[in-house]
Formats: structure tokens, sequence, C-alpha cells
């Protein structure tokens, strides 16, 4: 008889896998109860060091053309689908679902992705205006991404809730710090690896798992993130109540679908900004 | 550098001896009053009511009932229509505004007659034709109105915000709860007269006076679905406290602290002109004043020298005089903080300037101010000041430029001055600002998006974007 090899799940920082800086871990069980993996326990210089990532990264993925941001997404759906059955036996080991229901799911991420690929060179057209101003003026308003975004993935969706999380996020040039659901964290980390080999530049996605209750504060209070998204958050009045201080957008929990929604404009363009241009016309 | 004849404008706007809050269509009796100032001679021109908590209830109440039984079952084609009313009875009414405004305020009347008055009225006609079209706002087909809408606005430009607060709002469906600051209510109150001359529905907007304990009431209504606010960083803040873990929908238009970049290459007396229309139109009283100038270090001597021949000729004084340029600061305590910060500034270094000019006895008063060589970390480089102090730092490259005008929590505008077009673009995309001015400053339309990045607030005013506000997503 032969041992299989397990894997070792890690935290996504920066494109690399470091173990928690804290050198904790947590335990990860099936829908039975049963051991599956130790997992990485995020602690708050994790926190930071994936902010400091994620700042890093961003003007360069918000500089990329849209038509190659729009590639690098498809190209996250391509790896996600050669890996569909791995996600299969993770997302039905944690959640009890049959292998029908987890390959729905892991089909629905492919297509968020898919969707989201789609936007990239498309918001401008749709969310953008040539502006009639009453005077000899060139007048355009564009937008553009809001920065650094932090994450919370709901907690009762495995995989396609922390897809419709970060793709809503980084199709416009955010880079995004994300926690992770606590029990179902398994998908999300191995989705890491996806990102990995999908030509995303390092710290455009940085993964966290661990206690959200522990996390939220010090990623929502973060002075160098410009956005938080409080889905799978357990105390989101008192993290609005933080994100003010540095007046953060507040995506507030449930405005959004993450399961059985293809996607939403709105949810993309509540993470920018709308910048008007102006431009005296004459000789 | 010249004198000029006095040319004032007639005294076309009268007040009442004292008012009460504009609830339900009518004027409440007056009560808890204070005084409200001419800040060009401390005169006082009416008796104010200081709103209550039952103040804001009853007029939540009133906007609510108008909302359920009248607004939310007219047409858009009939709203608009409303709102075309209200625009041509302001025009009907604009010199009467405009002396109205700059008496209350103490800005230069060519301001509130050529800019104020005409930019409010646009608003109104602008977002009338919106009422019908919300299949078209971006949010698919039959959109729906939030509710009520409470709406704080501040003292620099009083209609003009009031403006575009109300305009957007009442397109959309909502009705509307608006208290204006408490040193400038009366051009609101005067609005409150045009909505019953336009037969406006009962309700539909309620006009509640007072300090800043009125809008909290207000904003922490409980049966109040958005807040839109206009007002400084600090109360900002305040307020998304305030309605965190609500389902109140919040736009915050803050402050900022603008970058004015000029290169070498640009259009040197137009970018004079531009920068001394940045900071000191309207007192610099502009939550997006250029209020620093970023100069290129190659012709820092030569503008700086244009400048100050340039702000040798404003003319400061009566407000009411069609001359004047430079008006009074609205009150004594912005006057006392505008000292204050300035004085910190040439404490940590800078090197402040000031035309001579006279300053008349009365009123709150403040000559145009620059204050040059400024490091990035002096106070008047950081700090929004909210007066006519325009800020000098000089740097030598466009990337040093973009670093220092993105060295700021704020983000509400910013000015490029060059006649390289392929330079402007770049630095438009680099800018963190909401409003990118290039060869022109302080430039405004309804039909534009306005509104900042970072701590200068989110959500946008003007256009198609701006009408997101007041809307939601139809079932």
């Amino acid at each position: 008889m032969r041992l299989d090899v397990k894997k070792t799940y890690k935290l996504f920082i920066a494109g690399k896998f470091p173990r928690s800086e804290s050198g904790r871990s947590y335990q990860v069980k099936d829908s039975k109860a049963n051991h599956v993996a130790n997992v990485a326990l995020a602690s708050r210089k994790d926190v930071r060091d994936a902010v400091q990532a994620a700042r890093a990264a961003q003007p360069g993925w918000a500089g990329a053309s849209a038509y190659n941001r729009g590639q690098v997404l498809y190209r996250i759906a391509e790896m996600l689908e050669g890996r569909r059955e791995q996600f299969i036996t993770e997302i039905s080991s944690l959640t009890g679902k049959t292998q029908k229901q987890a390959d729905a799911e892991v089909s629905a991420a492919i297509d968020s992705w898919v969707w989201h690929a789609g936007w990239t060179d498309k918001i401008d057209s749709v969310a953008g205006s040539m502006n009639p101003v009453a005077g000899p003026y060139f007048n355009i308003s564009t937008n553009q991404p809001t920065g650094v975004v932090g994450a919370f993935a709901p907690q009762g969706s495995a995989l396609v809730g922390f897809v419709n999380t970060i793709a809503p996020a980084i199709v416009s040039g955010n880079t995004v710090v994300v926690v992770t659901s606590e029990n179902l964290s398994l998908p999300a980390l191995t989705l890491g690896e996806v990102l990995a080999t999908s030509d995303l530049p390092g710290g455009v996605v940085n993964i966290l798992s661990g206690k959200e209750s522990e996390l939220a504060s010090w990623l929502v209070g973060h002075m160098d993130v410009n956005a938080v998204d409080l889905e799978g958050t357990s105390n989101p009045t008192e993290l609005e109540i933080s994100a003010a201080n540095t007046v953060k957008r507040v995506i507030r929990p449930g405005t959004y679908l993450r399961e059985g929604s293809k996607g939403n404009l709105q949810h993309i363009l509540d993470l920018m900004e709308v910048k008007t241009v102006w431009h005296p016309k004459g000789h | 550098m010249f004198d000029y004849a006095p040319a004032p404008e007639a005294k076309l706007a009268s007040f009442q001896k004292s008012y009460g809050h504009f609830i339900g269509g009518k004027f409440t009796k007056p009560a808890n009053l204070y005084p409200t100032i001419n800040p060009a001679t401390e005169e006082v021109l009416a008796e104010i009511s200081h709103g209550t908590a039952k103040d804001v209830d009853l007029a939540v109440k009133s906007a609510r009932a108008a909302y359920e039984k009248v607004w939310s079952k007219l047409s858009g084609a009939e709203r608009g229509k409303y709102l075309y009313r209200i625009a041509r009875i302001m025009q009907e009414r604009a010199r009467e505004l405009a002396v109205a405004e700059t008496l209350n305020n103490g800005k230069p009347i060519k301001e509130t007659r050529d800019f104020d008055v005409p930019t409010a009225v646009s608003w109104f006609f602008y977002y009338a034709g919106w009422a019908d079209k919300l299949d078209h706002a971006g949010l698919g087909h039959n959109p729906q109105a939030l509710g009520v809408a409470a709406q704080v606005v501040p003292w620099n430009f009083p209609l003009m915000m009031l403006a575009w607060k109300i305009a957007p709002a009442l397109a959309a469906g909502n009705t509307i709860v608006l208290k204006p600051s408490e040193t400038t209510p009366l051009s609101a109150l005067l609005f409150a007269e045009i909505c019953q001359q336009a037969e406006l529905p009962e309700g539909v907007v309620n006009i509640v006076t007072g300090f800043g304990d009125t809008g909290a009431a207000l904003v922490g209504h409980k049966d109040v679905n958005k807040v839109a606010f206009t007002g400084s960083t600090e109360v900002g803040k305040i307020i998304a406290k305030q309605v965190a873990g609500s389902n109140k929908k919040v736009t915050l238009e803050l402050g900022g602290k603008a970058a004015n970049i000029v290169f070498d290459d640009a259009p040197i007396d137009q970018a004079i002109e531009g920068v001394i229309n940045g900071i000191f139109f309207n007192q610099g009283h502009v939550c997006c004043a250029g209020s620093r100038l970023l100069i290129q270090e190659s012709i820092h001597d030569e503008f700086i020298k244009k400048l100050k021949r340039r702000m040798s000729t404003l003319s400061l004084g009566d407000p009411m005089d069609k001359n004047t340029d430079v008006g009074a600061i609205n009150s004594a305590d912005q006057l006392a903080k505008i000292k204050k910060l300035v004085k910190k500034g040439v404490s940590e270094g800078g090197e402040l300037w000031q035309p001579e000019c006279k300053i008349p006895r009365n009123g709150f008063w403040f000559a145009p101010a620059i204050v040059d060589n400024v490091s990035p970390a002096n106070t008047v480089a950081r700090e929004e000041i909210f007066g006519p102090v325009l800020s000098v730092i000089t740097f030598r490259t466009p990337a040093e430029a973009v670093t220092k005008a993105n060295n700021t929590e704020y983000g509400l505008s910013a000015g490029i001055w060059t006649e390289k077009g392929s330079k402007m673009l770049k630095l438009a995309d680099q800018l963190n600002a909401g409003v990118i001015w290039s060869n022109t400053f302080n430039q405004f339309d309804p039909t534009s998006p306005f509104g900042g990045f970072k701590e200068s607030g989110y959500g946008r005013e003007g256009g198609r974007q701006g009408l997101l506000s007041y809307l939601k997503a139809g079932k």
C-alpha cells in the first residue's frame, strides 16, 4: 500500500505561500467533524504584510490594460476548470454537498470569472460618460479602482462566494486582502494556487485563513485600505464605525448576492471612483 | 493698485424679522431663536429658529407622509414639471436670491449673481429632465426612490448646495428634510417660499434650521432612508459612524486640499488667472479650492512675482459692490481658524505674503495670502484652511508632482497647467482626485459628476452618476 501525500494549506501573500507569521494553525474539519487539515491561522502581522503587498501591487495591476486584465481573469477560469476535481473533492468534504452539487458550485465559480473577465474593458463604456457641459470644455467621467480592498468572504460558501467577493474587486484594478470563511477555508486557499498560475501579478489577491472576529478590526482599521467588503463579518456595525475613521467605502453584508448570481455591475462600481476631467476647447 | 468708485448693488431682498421651520408646506411659529448676521457688517438680518429633535421628527413625519401619499404616486413626468417650475421661479427671483445670499454669506455679489444662483437654477433644469427617464439611470428597469432623504448642507454655497441636493433627490422620487448651515439659512428659507409658489405638494420639501445638534437629530432619525452631507471631513466621519449598521444610503462630499500643478510649459498668464480663481474664488471657502500651488522649480520666481502682482489688483471689501473680488469671511469662528492655521504655517517655516489692502472696520476679513517655501509636512500643506490662503510647494519632475499632489488624505480635485496634452492625460490618470481641471479650474456643471476620492468622501453629485445617490434597483 502507498501512503498518499497530503497538502499543507498555507496563506497566499504577495504571490507566495507563507505560513502564518504567528506560527499558529487551526484544525479544519469535514462535514462529519473528522480532521481534514491544519490550516494557517492568520494574525495581525499577516494582515499588515498582506495590505503592504496589496498596496505595492495596486498601481501595476491598475496600470495594466483592461484587455490584459480581462485575459488574466479568463486564464483564472481556465486554470480552475483544469483543477475541477480537486475543488469538487474539497467542497463536498467540507460542506457535505453531493459530487453533483459541488460540481455545480465549481461551474458557477468558473462562470463568474468568465463573466467578470468580460467586464474589464466595458466598464467605462457602460458606466462612464461624456458630459455635455454648458461651456467650451471637453468633459469626461471615467471609473478608476479605489485602491486596496479589505474583504471578508461569506462564511457559508466554500468557493463561489469567495470568488464573487474577490472578482468584483480585482476586475477594475483594485488589489484585495481577503479573509476566507473560517470553517470552509480550503477551497479558497487552493484557489490561491490557481491564481498563482494564472499570470495574476503577486499581491493582487492576498488570502488569509483564520478567524474573521480576530482579523477584522485590524484589516478594517488599517489606514492604507480604501474600501471594505463586510459580507463575512459578525460585527459589521462596529466595523463600519471603524471604517469611518478614514472614510473607507463600505459594502454592508447582504448588499450583493454571493451565490446564485452571475455578478452585479453595481458591485464592481461600488469599489471604483468616478473621475471627471475638464479641458477647455479652443485654440 | 486700482481705485474704483463704489458700485453697490440695490438691496433687492428683504427678510422677515424671524423665521420658523418649513414643515408640511407651512412655516412653523418662530421659536428658540438665534440671530443670523451679515458677516461683512455684523448687522443682524433676521432671527432664526434653532431646530430641536421634535422639530426634526415633525419634518421627517411630514416628508414620510408626502412620500407615501403623494410624491411616490406621481409619474416621473409630473415630478419633472414641478422641478421645471421651481427652476423658472428661481430665475424670476434670481437677483433677489443673489442679494440675499451675498448679505447672509459675505461673498461678492458678482459671484452670487453670475455663479451661485445660475448654477443652482441649472441643477433644477437638468434633473427635471431626468425625472421621467430613470430607466436610463443605469440601474435597470424601473429603479426605485429611497424614500425620505436627510440632507445637510454647508455655508459656503448655501443655495447652490441646496440645489445640488434637492434637485436629484426630487427627480428620483424622494422627499426631503434639509438643514442649511446655522450661519447661512436665509436663501434656503426663500427657497421654501419658492416651493410654495410652485405649489409643490406639502411635505415634499421640508427645511429645518439650526446647528450641529439639529443636523445630528436629522441624520440619526430612524425613519430616514438616505443621508447626504456636504461639509467638513471631521463631521463627515461622525455622520458615517452615526449611520453605521443602518440601511441608510450615504453620500459624503467632504474637505479637500487640492494641488494646482503648474508646469514650465504652461500658458503662464492663464495659469495665473486659474491659480487666483482656484484659491481666492469665494474667499477660498471652497472644498475643491486649489489651495496647494505645486510650481515647477524652474519658473517659481517668475510665477510668484506675477502672482503677487495679480493679487495686488484684487479688490477686497463690500460684497454688495459689483467690483468686489474678495468678500467677507463667513464667520468669526472661521476667521479665527484661518488666522490660527496661517500662524502655525509661518512658525513651521512658511513665508507669508499679503498685498496691502484696506480692511473694513466691521465684519470678518482676511486679505488674500500666499505662504511660500512650504515643506510637505507644514500644517498649511496638509490641513484644509478653507480660506484665501495659497500654500506654495515646488517640484522638479512630473513624477514628483504626482507624488506630492497625492500626498494627502484628501482627494477631491486637482489642477494641471501644461500645453502638452500627453503629459496632461497621463497626470490626470495618476492623480487621486475626483475632479481634474486641466488648464482651467473651479468649473461646475449639472451634467458633470463631482465628488471625491479617499477622505474627501464618496458618492457623486451631478450627471447621471449623481442620480444614483438617490435610487435603488427595482425589484
